[in-house]
């Protein structure tokens, strides 16, 4: 295990340390210790390798992460794995506005609540809430999957693509162009396969679907140039 | 950006420290507006006194003499004390209006920073390291206090663009956002004989917490109003004798974060700002919800009102 003390190096110092660890590294286990809330903690990380950060975080915590494991041991504050690509990034506590924005792939689990616009444009990203999500989340969400154990706040998936919604318990309002979808059998694997993987305690059948209507301008033909 | 800090105390052991952690925990939010810095700070009542604090850009000219011109101009007892570019003015209670009548007769330049039995407001253009120390904020002991730094957006840098801004005896306003109607609300706030000095944006919102509560308002229903005739980004955080209150608009985009223990309930733009607070590793931390009251009074239990 190797320990990242930020009371003794600098962010960047620290950034470089994470970044500088290879493919086939053997340093695979890192310890964060006091981050204070500092900004851009493990942030462009691109090694399969596991971060612990012991406390809470800042702005753009493992942000535009590739394959690391990164766990936060406190709350995250905005854009928390901000355009993740791949790898899983898990909260112990809660996450401010747009965790897991634009995010590509990975998983991104928050064990308590997301604040507003989570997973805002998300382009294949799973994000698993365990609490419950404020409002616009998953808005303009292009691909993957967001599971809310808890509540969805207003204007739930507004203008929403191809992403899949799951929601266990209410939602204040959908947003324009957001339905609630038929939960077929291959959407159960889905959801039953992410709620092991982010250790949540619920039940796949518990949940209702929410997906595009593909009723705005931008699904119809005659609107193309 | 801007960052807002503010402290409410519990626990009375820890106000002779309210000033250094408040102060540590503006200097701390420096990054989000080096423009300005500003404390309002609440401390402890005197029975007989209230105060007016006055700023001067030229403090050695204008406070020469003003404390007896005062006294002669309005016809009680003034005190002054005199800090930087800030005097504190000590009044009989009651005589609040009276003497501010008379600043103006002396020396209209003077500008008026805050007035009431406990609130001091501290502003100037500069960090919050340099604001705090040439105003010694650390060594000040209260109840409660709220903190800002300024990146300017909507007007000029100057002191009287700084927050927090007075919005009546003993209250005041801090704010991150920015207001897009405060023109028109200005000129109709005008027109209802509000005093409006600055172009300044955060001047109008306070300025309508002011019209609001003249007309019979408390301050929760003005903040809940707020939320219906102010359009643009804010997160408030308003002082009061007996406590403080958080409201942030609907879309809430601008941050917060908020501790409770105990001893005290804090706010801070960032969670950055709250690190250094004593227990707030076992602090109750949470982001207050979009359009919603928060308040804590020390006459009170702690209030949270969900806008209609």
């Amino acid at each position: 295990m190797q320990i990242l003390d930020m009371a003794e190096i600098e962010l960047r110092e620290m950034n470089a340390t994470l970044h500088a660890q290879a493919e086939k590294t053997n340093q695979t286990a890192w310890e964060i210790v006091n981050p204070r809330g500092a900004h851009a903690i493990a942030c462009g990380l691109d090694a399969p390798i596991e971060v612990t950060v012991k406390g809470s975080t800042g702005y753009y915590c493992a942000g535009m992460n590739k394959q690391a494991t990164i766990n936060i041991k406190g709350s995250a504050g905005p854009g928390v794995a901000e355009n993740m690509m791949s790898g899983t990034v898990v909260i112990d506590g809660d996450a401010s506005q747009y965790a897991g924005a634009t995010g590509h792939g990975g998983l991104l689990v928050i064990k308590g609540n997301a604040s507003s616009r989570c997973g805002i444009s998300m382009k294949g990203i799973d994000i698993v809430v365990h609490g419950s999500i404020g409002h616009m989340s998953a808005f303009m969400a292009q691909s993957g999957n967001m599971v809310v154990c808890g509540d969805a706040g207003e204007a739930l998936g507004d203008s929403l693509y191809e992403a899949r919604l799951f929601v266990r318990g209410s939602v204040k309002s959908l947003g324009a162009d957001c339905a609630e979808k038929e939960m077929r059998p291959e959407h159960l694997e889905i959801l039953s396969d992410l709620l092991e993987r982010a250790g949540a305690d619920a039940k796949p059948e518990e949940f209702k679907r929410y997906g595009s209507a593909r009723e705005l301008y931008t699904f119809k033909i005659d609107n193309a140039y | 950006m801007c960052g807002i800090v503010g402290l409410f105390l519990k626990d009375k052991s820890l106000e002779p420290q309210l000033g250094a952690l408040l102060a540590g925990m503006l200097v701390t939010m420096t990054d989000r507006g080096p423009d300005s810095a500003g404390i309002a700070i609440y401390s402890n009542e005197t029975k007989d006194y209230s105060k007016i604090v006055v700023q001067s850009d030229t403090p050695e000219v204008d406070f020469d003499g003003l404390e007896a011109a005062l006294s002669n101009a309005s016809g009680v007892t003034v005190k002054m004390e005199v800090s930087s570019t800030h005097a504190v003015l000590s009044v009989p209670n009651g005589s609040i209006d009276a003497v501010r009548t008379a600043i103006v007769a002396v020396n209209p330049a003077l500008r008026i920073m805050s007035r009431g039995d406990t609130l001091e407001i501290y502003k100037e253009v500069g960090l919050p390291k340099d604001v705090a120390s040439r105003f010694a904020i650390e060594e000040m002991s209260g109840s409660h206090g709220i903190g800002h730094t300024r990146m300017a957006t909507e007007s000029a840098v100057t002191t009287m663009g700084a927050h927090p801004f007075n919005t009546g005896n003993d209250q005041c306003l801090v704010h991150n956002g920015s207001l897009s109607n405060h023109n028109s609300l200005r000129r109709k706030l005008r027109r209802e004989g509000i005093h409006i000095e600055t172009e300044n944006d955060t001047e109008v919102g306070a300025a309508y917490l002011t019209w609001r509560m003249q007309n019979g308002a408390t301050l929760g229903e003005a903040l809940e109003s707020s939320l219906t005739d102010l359009d643009g980004f804010f997160t408030f955080v308003v002082g009061t004798k007996d406590g403080f209150g958080v409201v942030r608009d609907p879309i809430a985009c601008k941050p917060a974060v908020m501790a409770e223990t105990d001893q005290y309930v804090a706010f801070g733009s960032e969670y950055r700002a709250l690190v250094d607070l004593p227990g707030i590793e076992n602090a109750r931390v949470w982001e207050p919800e979009p359009a919603t009251v928060y308040f804590w009074s020390h006459s009170e239990q702690p209030i949270k009102e969900k806008a209609a």
